[in-house]
């Protein structure tokens, strides 16, 4: 009587190197190009450049924090950059009303999206990639009919602090981005939908056995991550200071699967590593950061977030068990 | 006591069956004349409202215009339909076209052929990655997206050249040149449209494509090589992408770098909205001419409307395609669930 | 005899932990329709991958037409003659019918082109010869699954098979088709094709079959004419029951309850699913431990998905607790105080990357939650409780649940739904799988349930163990119900003469 079962003696180095990488691999990867940059990078220390490090990586971190729960529960959402435009698209047209109501709207407008695609997933039973698919073609479109093709300055003063201003030397867009963060972290590890999000994205079948709102499950996270994708093109509009939906948001959809991705959340589902996620975004935006820094232009810099997302898919792929 | 009962036969349930053979019949008919009929009432309704729009002239600029897309479209049909997706057929049609422009200093066969050996590599690795290691042809070729383009920055100092051909080159007739007033690029497209409907009704490469996507597993016990095909078929993609690249150098006499961004939506979509299945095993290449060609009428339709935004197009599309797979889904729900 | 044209001697294959097959012979002659069977965990699939090719023996040596052959993969197998016919039609399924037949040895013309006018006029003539007239441009899935079947069967033919291996080649067709099938495997060994038969369902081996080999345990119990056996001796080889064998007490952990005649919780009544249940009726009261028997296939799992919702019902109702359940969906009847433990313990039960503890907790966590925000201290209460009383043996509640042991699993799964404080507890095959020790302790807390006052369900292909736990016992064969045994008729003898009996209709 055995209680647990044996692992092949041959392959365990292997096994055990590459659960290594998984885990472990992108907190490794952060701090090695954090220590290269001190060493190499001049300036890397200094405040401006650590904040401009962070305010830019922020939006992409908000909108991974949802991909990475809808990649947990063994889906994928293409249309979050469309998202951010339509977001940004929306915000001129309310923001005479007050900034309340204008981001409302805007948060709402993307819950709606997720609503869509997590009714064309749960309910109708599309691929995740189709569903998300046709609002990545359309949604950036609508948005563009919305400003009318037209790049709009943002005048209202609570929108515009909240893209440059900070508490206590900290940018609101940053802190933004830590406290949710933390919360989707909560989330997924301390509450019921959590943690019914991680079985239904591990074992569907199963958890439709065990009784578990599948469909409820799947259409809410398909929905939070629309809304965390509107935030964040509501934040990268303030920053800007004008709504341009033509280039919020544009690839993000890329961006965010690949910080997801390198941080160690398997595409096919059943667990999501929150910390894994920020710590992937940080390690592309470092990356991009020391590349540009070093003179190496955009083209290597593209190429090589090419190289590093096939590398962590195929490091993931390890995990799978067929 | 114990107590034996036999049962009568299983009752026959005819209804359902009747439902669902009407299903399948209604399921075959707007598969195979969905997109054509849309595609003749669009043209219909268009050419009533719009007098500019039922001209030769018109007719012959919504030809020109597709033909490139259609190119593409025609190889992401094929990888459609073996149950994949090309996310790079974008950046690959960019890069094409900047090779094209660049390699035409030394006269029309290497501008036809360099940026066609790079294309069919970049198509072939994909293909390597995605038969051989498993990993999911969305996120491959989401990286073959990013690594063309950058490529494409690369051979043009980060975007700033924009090469240009030569002004006498015999290169240019390619995308130039008409004939009995219609554009080269049409008949090429016709051409490969032809060929591509051949390679897949009538070839055991096609048949292998039909079954490698209607269910691997069963592909794979019946002695299909499905790695082997699953390669070609990306080769094949990166190959007609990087052509369809070359052509539209020709035609813009440059190699123009922003070109190609969103591309790939606009191919799968007309390749679904052609009628072929997104999650592969069926699809026709007529099917993806007429997706191609709806798309085409669209645009100049809301060209013709002059006051509407040209974003217009991308929210139909993306109508077109929600409906298109939906219909698709409720209407083919017994077929991907046999049992 | 003639030359047999498969050789199977002493054939063996180990797993780890399980001996599969234990030096297992056959010989098939040309001609001949040869039965295979034995329950689940016999070693049918495993002789049958070793033939195809997709496992290679670990002892022993298959001979075909007269030389050792050993196949790497499934492909030369094919090649070789030997063709597999599998429960699922393994054809695509939107292909045409042609297409299907020829595929990857099309017939080609002109420029190496397919010549799509030869080959339908060809698949028309190949399936006109198996008695199917359909248009073979129609695309396959277009057909009843008897047809496709069929296909499959003309397209193994068509490469010139010797073998043609049929696994449960019935088991989703209609009567019609299933006269047809037959007529073509009759004439297909009239032409000196060797068939390997593989069926749950007695009649047609009967109807079928000139032989038959029977195995049980990875072991060759018995090969001899069909014919010379009746089906009561067959069935008691296949679970290896002795006929005459005097009822055994006290082997399992089960004793006798007496429900008496309290009254049922559930009622069970024309339960209706579309080829798999043909109006099953039943009740059972709190208590007691109603077993469903019946060989593989006979629609045991199905009845117990169709009463929890899992299994789309066709018709009949289910009242618990005297309500009727209107939607039944697996929530739905959780609510009512239903839990099942479903059969596949892999893909419906276990969620492998959560840990034990989650694992317990899964189904009971908006009870073990305050405001949507789970309370840890709750959940560790509880899983603690039941890893003690059921004894889960695992380094820590935190260990992931797919490095425990089968029995360990199946454990963790029980505390999943006792910590939901059920009424009505559906066991299916709760104890396949699983090693003695844990065995017998999942058997003790059946008892021990009923004993509380639980209604439990008992799905077991194990007779013993059926015998021996229910106290009454529901027969079903072909998905219906064909006998009912209560009281001191709960023996092995009596379920067996109600599955031997002939099918009134065939």
């Amino acid at each position: 009587m055995t209680d647990t079962t044996a692992v092949p003696a041959a392959s365990v180095d292997r096994a055990r190197l590459a659960r290594w990488a998984q885990d472990y691999g992108v907190y490794a990867a952060v701090a090695a190009l954090v220590l290269f940059n001190i060493a190499f990078t001049d300036n890397f220390l200094q405040t401006a450049t650590l904040r401009t490090q962070l305010v830019q990586v922020a939006p992409v971190v908000i909108a991974a924090l949802g991909m990475a729960m809808v990649i947990g529960s063994e889906g994928v959402d293409l249309s979050v950059g469309s998202v951010m435009a339509l977001a940004a698209a929306v915000l001129p047209l309310y923001i005479g009303y007050g900034f309340w109501p204008a981001v409302l709207v805007a948060l709402l407008v993307g819950a709606l999206v997720g609503v869509v695609n997590g009714t064309l997933v749960a309910v109708v039973g599309l691929q995740p990639i189709v569903a998300t698919l046709a609002l990545l073609v359309g949604g950036r479109g609508l948005a563009l009919v919305f400003a009318d093709g037209q790049l709009k300055g943002i005048t209202n003063p609570t929108l515009l602090e909240l893209g440059t201003g900070e508490l206590l030397g900290v940018p609101y867009t940053v802190l933004i981005a830590g406290v949710l963060a933390l919360v989707i972290g909560f989330v997924v590890r301390g509450t019921v939908y959590g943690r019914q999000l991680v079985a239904v994205g591990g074992n569907r079948a199963a958890s439709a056995l065990a009784g578990l709102p599948v469909k409820r499950v799947l259409i809410g996270t398909y929905a939070l991550c629309a809304v965390l994708a509107a935030l964040a093109g509501v934040l990268a509009t303030a920053r800007l200071g004008a709504s341009d939906p033509s280039a919020i948001g544009n690839l993000m959809e890329l961006s965010a699967i690949t910080a997801v991705v390198v941080g160690g959340t398997p595409l096919s589902g059943g667990s999501i590593r929150v910390l894994g996620t920020v710590a992937g975004a940080l390690l592309m935006q470092l990356v991009r950061a020391m590349l540009i820094n070093h003179d190496l232009p955009d083209s290597s810099a593209q190429m090589i977030q090419a190289a590093i997302i096939l590398a962590a898919v195929y490091i993931a792929r390890e995990r799978r068990t067929r | 006591m114990s107590q034996i009962l036999t049962t009568p036969a299983a009752p026959a349930h005819p209804a359902p069956v009747e439902r669902e053979l009407r299903r399948e019949r209604l399921a075959g008919l707007a598969q195979r004349h969905g997109a054509p009929a849309v595609l003749v009432l669009a043209v219909l309704v268009a050419s009533v409202l719009f007098p500019a729009f039922p001209t030769a002239e018109n007719a012959n600029g919504i030809a020109i215009q597709s033909s490139f897309l259609a190119i593409v479209a025609l190889g992401m049909t094929f990888v459609i339909i073996t149950g994949g997706i090309d996310l790079s057929v974008g950046s690959v049609f960019a890069l094409g076209g900047v090779l094209a422009a660049y390699a035409s200093q030394w006269g029309p066969v290497p501008a036809l052929l360099l940026p066609l050996a790079v294309c069919g590599a970049i198509g072939l690795l994909q293909g390597l990655l995605i038969a051989k290691t498993g990993m999911a042809p969305f996120i491959v070729t989401l990286a073959g997206l990013l690594g063309a383009r950058g490529l494409l920055l690369a051979v043009t100092d980060e975007g700033s050249t924009t090469y240009l051909v030569p002004k006498d080159s015999a290169f240019l007739e390619f995308g130039q040149g008409t004939f009995l007033g219609i554009g080269y690029p049409v008949y090429l497209a016709v051409l490969l449209f032809v060929l591509g409907a051949v390679l897949l009704q009538r070839t055991r490469y096609g048949q292998a494509v039909f079954a490698v996507g209607g269910s691997p597993d069963a592909a794979a016990l019946m002695g299909l090589p499905v790695a082997r095909i699953r390669v070609l078929t990306y080769l094949l993609s990166g190959l007609l992408a990087g052509f369809a690249g070359v052509l539209n150098a020709s035609r813009l006499s440059s190699g123009v770098t922003i070109l190609g961004v969103g591309m790939e939506l606009d191919a799968i979509a007309a390749v679904v909205i052609g009628g072929t299945l997104l999650v592969g095993g069926a699809g026709s290449i007529s099917g993806t001419l007429c997706g191609v060609l709806l798309l085409g009428v669209i645009q100049n339709v809301i060209n013709q409307i002059g006051t509407l935004n040209s974003s217009y197009q991308s929210v139909v599309s993306g109508l077109f395609l929600i409906l298109v797979v939906v219909v698709q889904t409720f209407l083919g729900r017994r077929r991907r669930r046999p049992r | 005899m003639t030359e047999p044209v498969l050789d199977v001697r002493g054939v063996s294959k180990r797993f780890p932990g399980v001996l599969a097959l234990d030096d297992v012979s056959l010989t098939v002659a040309p001609g001949e329709v040869h039965a295979l069977v034995g329950e689940n965990g016999a070693g049918k699939s495993t002789l049958i991958k070793i033939l195809t090719g997709v496992y290679r023996p670990d002892a022993g040596q298959v001979h075909y037409l007269g030389q050792p052959v050993g196949f790497g993969r499934p492909l030369d197998a094919q090649a070789a003659g030997i063709s597999t016919i599998y429960q699922e039609v393994n054809l695509v399924p939107l292909m045409s019918v042609a297409r299907n037949l020829f595929l990857g040895r099309e017939p080609r013309g002109r420029f190496g082109l397919i010549d799509t006018a030869r080959m339908n006029r060809e698949a028309g003539e190949v399936l006109a010869r198996f008695g199917i007239t359909v248009d073979p441009r129609l695309p396959l899935h277009s057909l009843g699954l008897g047809a496709q079947q069929m296909v499959a069967l003309a397209r193994a033919v068509a490469v010139d098979a010797k073998v043609v291996i049929m696994d449960e080649p019935t088991s989703s067709l209609e009567p019609r088709e299933v006269e047809t099938l037959f007529r073509v495997v009759r004439e297909l060994s009239g032409r000196g094709i060797a068939i390997i038969y593989v069926s749950h369902r007695l009649d047609e081996l009967y109807q079928l079959c000139d032989r038959v080999t029977v195995l049980r345990d990875g072991r060759r119990v018995h090969t001899g004419e069909l014919a010379q056996l009746d089906r009561l001796s067959l069935i008691s080889l296949m679970l290896g029951r002795d006929v005459a064998d005097v009822r055994r007490h006290g082997l399992t952990g089960f004793s006798a309850h007496d429900a008496g005649d309290v009254e049922p919780i559930l009622r069970v009544r024309d339960l209706t699913v579309r080829h798999q249940l043909h109006g099953v009726s039943f009740d059972v009261r709190p208590g007691e431990v109603t077993g469903l028997g019946g060989l593989l296939g006979s629609g045991r799992s199905e009845t117990a998905k169709a009463v929890v919702g899992a299994l789309g019902a066709d018709g009949g109702t289910v009242d618990m607790a005297g309500r009727r359940l209107k939607r039944r969906t697996p929530a739905g009847a959780i609510r009512a105080g239903m839990a099942m433990l479903p059969e596949d313990r892999k893909a419906e039960g276990i969620i492998p990357g959560l840990s034990v503890r989650e694992n317990i907790v899964l189904a009971a966590l908006p009870r073990l939650s305050r405001f949507g925000v789970v309370s840890r201290a709750r959940q560790d209460r509880v899983v603690e409780t039941f890893m003690k009383r059921l004894r889960i043996k695992a380094a820590s509640p935190e260990q992931k649940v797919s490095e425990l042991s089968g029995g360990n699993q199946q454990k963790v799964l029980l505390a999943r739904w006792l910590c939901l404080n059920p009424r009505l507890l559906l066991l299916d095959e709760p104890t396949r799988g699983i090693d003695v020790g844990a065995k017998a302790e999942v058997q003790a807390l059946i008892d021990e349930l009923a004993a509380e006052g639980l209604a439990v369900v008992l799905i077991s292909s194990d007779l013993e163990e059926l015998v021996e736990g229910a106290d009454r016992i529901v027969v079903l064969r072909a998905g219906a119900v064909v006998g009912e045994l209560s009281g001191d008729d709960v023996t092995e003898d009596n379920i067996m003469a109600a599955l031997a009996q002939e099918a009134a209709h065939d």
